[in-house]
């Protein structure tokens, strides 16, 4: 397990209690009193951190390896999922993966960005950076959701797209933008969920949706605060510096009034109670279906398109 | 040619290798290295004469090369919000903002025009790449939505020209958000059944090769021009391996099927207008209408439903007559129709 620097002293408590358990349950001291006192001040330093995280502490916890994947969501809120492979013109890309599945009794069509979490299966899903054939797959998802008229929900999580001599070669930028199009064009309901990191034009490829959430340590970003400081400062190690100038946080974007609305994640963060997070957003999720259900294909898109026209207008 | 071409060349040239190079005459192919006199690196609007290689052209020398007449009127985009994010890096974006304004004397990264083409309407959305290296922020992202808007109003064939290294990070998110927003004004003209093309030139990258730049109807390119997703940088130290050697540039991307045509510079205008005259064939004689009439003396019947209808073809054909001159309108049809 990974450890986020900002958690130490977090992390040390927790140990602490830990060890406290196991004497008081080896010997007859009662020391539970010294344990529920210790428990209450780390549930405090838990709050009182994750209340004020910096931009770039953000970073961290919306890149957390133990951080819900799109897998673990699928485990843990999908029924009879099934995967669909391939965008039928060149291959299959396991970064993006997509099926047909049952979200709280409700047929959808689901589809994310899967990072892996260890080295066999990060390789296997190219830590989640999709090639042309992903964003031609979810094209093709999409559209079966149009023929069976069932909703489109999206978990994003990715760096980005694929930097790649073959992906340029088989036109990511086309992929990308098409995939744009069929999100802005696709007449059934489309809810998307940024779940860690929403990494440019490989996260809107999937995320030009009727609702887009954010969950509340999430990020959603036109470039990493790396990329971004290798270029405008010159330097990697501003990263903090662009992670904090790109407002790339939930907050941020809500208050930018770019996406619909936060997801609020378990007392610190989705990587301490992954089945809450997963029981949240799967909640979230199937309300936002539930409004849109009634609207017929043609007002689904013209609000959709409506929406992001009016973006970054002047008011 | 001028005498200065043909006789102090030779003599500059010595000098040049003395490197006393006269800033303003004279300078060197990037690509060949030879020495281009200004004037005739002007006439062959900044092409290189040596070697053919396309240097950046400024966004109005652009436009005067395409437009008939080589003159246009430019469409004023509304305002977006002046830095949203009050974003600073070493310096403040919104002090960029205004000195860039100030050197370039344009408000942002996109000129709109309208204008004809062989009398045919077109609006044109240029990007400025001395602007922020043409960065699409709000503002470039709601030139395409007016220039698109603008284009379904009157009827008219919309031309994008990107020239822009992607998003422009200042604007974090807001310039993700250009990325739909320019997508759905191709579509707009693309849904009133007018031309969409894309004239793709130097470089077009990042979020900008990803959106309205890669869903043109055509993909025109200009020669040895770069487009592509990704920087070639960043992917060299993703993969560490040897990149092709015409990677990412016009050519290769219409021998991987992205591009339909390469066109030299000098041949843009001629064969933008030959596209516009077959695709917008409607506009100039409605007897090619399809689906207007009843299959026989189509021509003055399928005008004549239009009109009943008060469709938008008529609507456009009415504006084509009232504009600037199409040159070759049937004249015996417009009688036919005035009837
Ligand atoms: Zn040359």
């Amino acid at each position: 397990m990974s450890k986020l620097e900002f958690e130490k002293p977090i992390l040390e408590l927790e140990a602490k209690i830990a060890e406290l358990r196991n004497v008081s349950s080896d010997s007859t001291v009662n020391i539970s009193e010294e344990i529920g006192r210790l428990q209450i001040k780390a549930d405090r330093l838990l709050t009182q951190t994750y209340s004020k995280l910096t931009a770039q502490q953000k970073v961290l916890v919306a890149r957390h390896q133990d951080r819900p994947h799109f897998l673990d969501y699928i485990k843990g809120c999908i029924e009879d999922f099934t995967p669909l492979a391939g965008d039928r013109n060149f291959g299959e890309d396991q970064a993006l993966i997509g099926g047909l599945g049952r979200l709280m009794g409700r047929s959808v069509v689901i589809m994310g960005q899967e990072k892996g979490n260890d080295t066999d299966s990060r390789i296997r899903h190219n830590f989640g950076m999709a090639r042309p054939e992903g964003y031609r797959k979810a094209i093709r998802l999409m559209e079966l959701a149009e023929q069976y008229q069932l909703p489109i929900v999206t978990l994003v999580d990715t760096a980005g797209a694929y930097p790649g001599v073959g992906a340029e070669e088989r036109g990511q930028a086309e992929a990308i933008a098409r995939s744009i199009e069929k999100c802005l064009n696709v007449k059934v309901p489309l809810v998307s969920v940024i779940i860690g990191e929403g990494g440019s034009g490989g996260a809107i490829a999937i995320a030009s949706a009727d609702r887009i959430f954010m969950l509340e340590h999430s990020i959603y970003s036109v470039i990493s605060p790396e990329g971004c400081a290798s270029i405008l400062w010159r330097s990697a190690a501003n990263a903090n510096d662009a992670a904090a100038a790109l407002k790339m946080t939930a907050e941020d974007l809500l208050e930018l009034k770019l996406i619909d609305g936060i997801i609020p994640e378990p007392l610190g963060g989705a990587h301490r109670q992954k089945d809450e997070m997963i029981k949240t957003l799967a909640t979230q999720v199937n309300k936002s279906l539930s409004e849109l259900t009634p609207w017929d294909g043609a007002k689904l898109v013209r609000r959709r398109q409506q929406k992001f026209i009016d973006m970054g207008r002047a008011a | 040619m001028n005498w200065l071409t043909n006789f102090i060349r030779p003599k500059i040239r010595s000098i040049v290798e003395a490197k006393e190079i006269p800033d303003n005459l004279w300078q060197k192919c990037p690509s060949c290295e030879g020495m281009l006199f200004h004037r005739d690196l002007a006439e062959a609007m900044n092409v290189c004469y040596h070697c053919g290689h396309h240097m950046k052209v400024p966004v109005k020398q652009r436009l005067q090369s395409l437009f008939d007449e080589g003159s246009w009127k430019e469409i004023t985009v509304p305002r977006v919000p002046f830095d949203p994010l009050k974003f600073k890096d070493r310096k403040r974006y919104a002090d960029r903002l205004k000195e860039t304004r100030v050197k370039t004397g344009r408000e942002d990264a996109i000129l709109v025009a309208k204008g004809t083409m062989d009398g045919l309407p077109v609006v044109i959305a240029a990007f400025d790449f001395d602007f922020m290296g043409g960065s699409m922020g709000a503002a470039v992202g709601e030139g395409l939505v007016v220039a698109a808007e603008h284009a379904v109003k009157t009827g008219a064939a919309l031309i994008a020209i990107p020239a822009s290294g992607g998003a422009r990070m200042q604007e974090g998110a807001i310039s993700l958000m250009q990325m739909p927003r320019t997508i759905i004004a191709a579509n707009m003209v693309k849904d009133a059944g007018l031309p969409y093309l894309v004239l793709l030139t130097d470089p077009t990258t990042g979020g900008v090769s990803a959106s309205f730049a890669m869903v043109g109807d055509i993909h025109i390119a200009e020669p040895g021009c770069m487009i592509g997703f990704a920087g070639k940088r960043v992917i060299q130290e993703t993969i560490r391996e040897e990149l092709p050697p015409n990677f990412q540039t016009a050519e290769y991307l219409q021998e991987h099927g992205m591009v339909d045509l390469v066109v030299p510079r000098k041949e843009l205008r001629a064969t933008l207008i030959r596209l516009l005259d077959l695709s917008m064939r409607k506009m100039r004689d409605p007897r090619q209408r399809l689906g207007g009439g009843d299959g026989d003396n189509a021509g003055g019947k399928g005008g004549r439903v239009a009109g009943k209808s008060g469709g938008g073809i008529k609507a456009k054909i009415t504006r084509a007559k009232t504009g600037a001159k199409p040159a070759n309108v049937n004249s015996a049809s417009r009688k036919k129709k005035a009837a």
